[in-house]
């Protein structure tokens, strides 16, 4: 068993909410309410949900973009949620994230070759040869040309422009790169080449991925597991060729039930779930999920459930699969809904 | 380096990449008013620096026996009280104006940007007492609080230029702290932390020049108040001081002649429009070039 290279625990963001003059605070907004969750080295890890269910301020939160209002991350052995600010910005040279808008990522006012050079020369490479030695090199890896370091990045391509935000995460040979939504800005037939492209900067450089998405073909085309958020929370976690076969929690369920196939005879029931996602200023008590639940117990509207391992490797927060609701046979239920 | 630059790219011919200010330029150069407005003004900043050379006579060479005399072929612009050339006294204030506008412009600038980006960057208690500030000051009608620096500072056109400069630092602090509002919501800021970027290099290499534009386009205008406020205050006497050819120090001096020599009055006051025209001409043609919602 490797040592996992990423390990969070508890991890909590809740925004204030203020109101009225004096600006005091009447309530928090929930963004991420106690995800745990380990990635290991030479791995992806998917981050699936809606929009709204935190998974980008899971990624600015391990980074510190934000500060965690409580839990852990622990990084290549070292508690990055402990770190001082000047310390919290030298790891950021092995953890890097690539952002989802490749025509905001990048400062309108910078040549490319300025943009890749300024991780370098942050982390303290003074030799300016050496350094745009580098960009041209990295520009090259990332599938460019060494003579698009004196350009703009308006005159590139969305495409051309999110392998620069790659070149740029990759400038300081991180261990860790956080895509947040890299590839939902992008064409379909540029998205496949952009995929193709970090997987092959993965085997090369030996990278690890936490790969942030809503769009679940992409997260399983890319992702070796993958975790399924909802409402601040991680509901299932599991590999994820097991997760996309056989998924547990009924959130899954639906979510995957929703994925369009191409097989205009393929007829299969639709999961579609009741109401709206509430919000996380006032999420419901008990299972966040159960206010739209097809399968809801009285259990799920006091007690969170919490995540366990159901199998190996995959783990889901549903009393369905907790001791005290396991005689009730709602296991049946859930296979039922699954097909 | 040099091999980046000649090396040879099949089918596209490699041509110079065009900046952001580059494309302004380009911008700009296609409004006929704002080429206008720039002549206007580049024509009286060559007067103020070689106008000592092409004037006739010197500022203050008196005449006792050519007071008030008409435009003519020999003072083009016509005599004041003191039998002095009006048209050199004009070409010489132009260094003047100039001087006083462009100064009191940079001083609130720099003071303006420094205070707006820390309150718009760092935000809370320290973004709420720039911003009470600024709303103090601007509280004030703009010429009200010029005249009481002024007052306690004693008229002299270098005061009057401080002052001149105060009055406008809050115009320019809320302009950039709104501008760095919006920009440091931007992704490559973002970007930018997630390298391990430090603050300070974030406000002056990231922020600063990104919110430069509408800065400049506002610089353009305030030199044509700040010329205006600089001859209101000549006018009143709390600027520069005789004999100094300052345009609104000549017009309060030819108030008492107005009926029989106007044109003791007229020359001094259309330099003045003249100046103010070319820089809000070139200010517009600026902004229009600049705000990149004009942009397709």
């Amino acid at each position: 068993m490797k040592e996992p290279l990423l390990k969070v625990e508890g991890l909590k963001k809740h925004f204030p909410v203020r109101k009225g003059a004096l600006g005091r605070v009447k309530g928090h907004v929930k963004a991420v309410d106690g995800v745990s969750f380990e990635v290991l080295p030479g791995e992806t890890l998917g981050i699936v949900g809606e929009s709204g269910c935190g998974k980008s301020t899971t990624g600015r939160l391990l980074m510190r973009l934000l500060e965690p209002s409580g839990g852990k991350v622990t990084f290549d052995g070292r508690e990055l949620t402990a770190l001082g600010g000047d310390e919290m910005r030298k790891v950021r040279r092995d953890i890097q994230m690539v952002f989802q808008d490749p025509y905001a990522s990048l400062n309108p006012r910078h040549t490319i070759g300025k943009i890749l050079e300024e991780p370098l020369l942050v982390h303290g490479m003074k030799d300016p040869k050496e350094r745009k030695r580098k960009v041209r090199e990295f520009l090259e890896i990332v599938g460019l040309s060494g003579y698009h370091s004196s350009r703009y990045p308006h005159q590139f391509s969305g495409g051309q422009r999110q392998r620069i935000g790659i070149a740029r995460a990759l400038m300081t040979n991180p261990k860790l790169i956080i895509a947040d939504e890299p590839v939902s800005a992008l064409d379909v037939s540029i998205q496949s080449q952009v995929l193709n492209l970090m997987q092959d900067l993965q085997r090369e450089f030996g990278l690890t991925y936490i790969f942030i998405s809503h769009d679940l073909s992409v997260v399983r085309h890319i992702s070796d597991r993958v975790a399924v958020m909802y409402l601040g929370r991680i509901v299932e976690i599991a590999e994820s060729d097991r997760l996309y076969e056989m998924p547990l929690h009924p959130y899954t369920q639906a979510l995957l039930s929703a994925v369009p196939v191409p097989d205009p005879g393929f007829v299969r029931e639709q999961i579609v779930l009741e109401g709206d996602i509430p919000s996380p200023a006032d999420p419901p008590p008990g299972c966040p999920f159960h206010s739209r639940c097809p399968f809801r117990m009285d259990i799920c509207k006091s007690k969170v459930p919490l995540l366990t391992e159901q199998e190996t490797g995959h783990s889901v927060a549903c009393h369905l699969y907790t001791e005290e609701a396991r005689g009730d046979d709602n296991k049946k239920l859930v296979t039922e809904g699954s097909l | 380096m040099s091999e980046a630059v000649t090396q040879p790219v099949p089918g596209a011919p490699e041509e110079k990449a065009a900046g952001p200010w580059r494309e302004a330029w380009t911008g700009f150069r296609k409004s006929k008013a704002a080429l206008f407005g720039a002549a206007i003004v580049l024509m009286f900043v060559v007067l103020a620096f070689v106008g000592p050379l092409i004037a006739p006579e010197g500022i203050n060479e008196q005449d006792m026996s050519k007071r008030l005399m008409a435009p003519s072929a020999e003072h083009w612009f016509g005599t004041d009280d003191f039998g002095r050339d009006i048209l050199s006294r004009v070409i010489h204030g132009a260094r003047i104006s100039l001087w006083v506008g462009f100064f009191s412009v940079i001083g609130s600038v720099i003071v303006g940007s420094l205070l707006g980006i820390i309150a718009g960057y760092y935000g809370r208690w320290v973004d709420t007492i720039i911003s009470r500030l600024f709303d103090i000051m601007l509280a004030f009608p703009s010429i009200l609080l010029a005249i009481a620096i002024v007052s306690v500072l004693g008229p002299s056109l270098q005061n009057a230029l401080i002052a001149i400069a105060v009055i406008n630092v809050p115009n320019f602090g809320r302009l950039i702290r709104s501008k760095v509002l919006s920009i440091k919501q931007d992704e490559y800021i973002t970007a930018a932390k997630a390298i391990g970027m430090k603050d300070s290099r974030i406000l002056f290499s990231h922020i600063l020049p990104n919110s430069m534009a509408p800065v400049i386009v506002q610089g353009t205008l305030a030199v044509a108040t700040a010329i205006l406020e600089a001859a209101a205050l000549g006018f009143l006497g709390l600027g520069a001081q005789a004999p100094a050819p300052e345009w609104g120090k000549m017009l309060s001096d030819a108030r008492n002649y107005l009926r029989d020599a106007p044109w003791t009055m007229i020359f001094p006051g259309l330099a003045i429009m003249l100046t103010v025209l070319g820089f809000n001409l070139m200010g517009d043609g600026l902004r229009d070039a600049l705000d990149p919602k004009m942009k397709s």
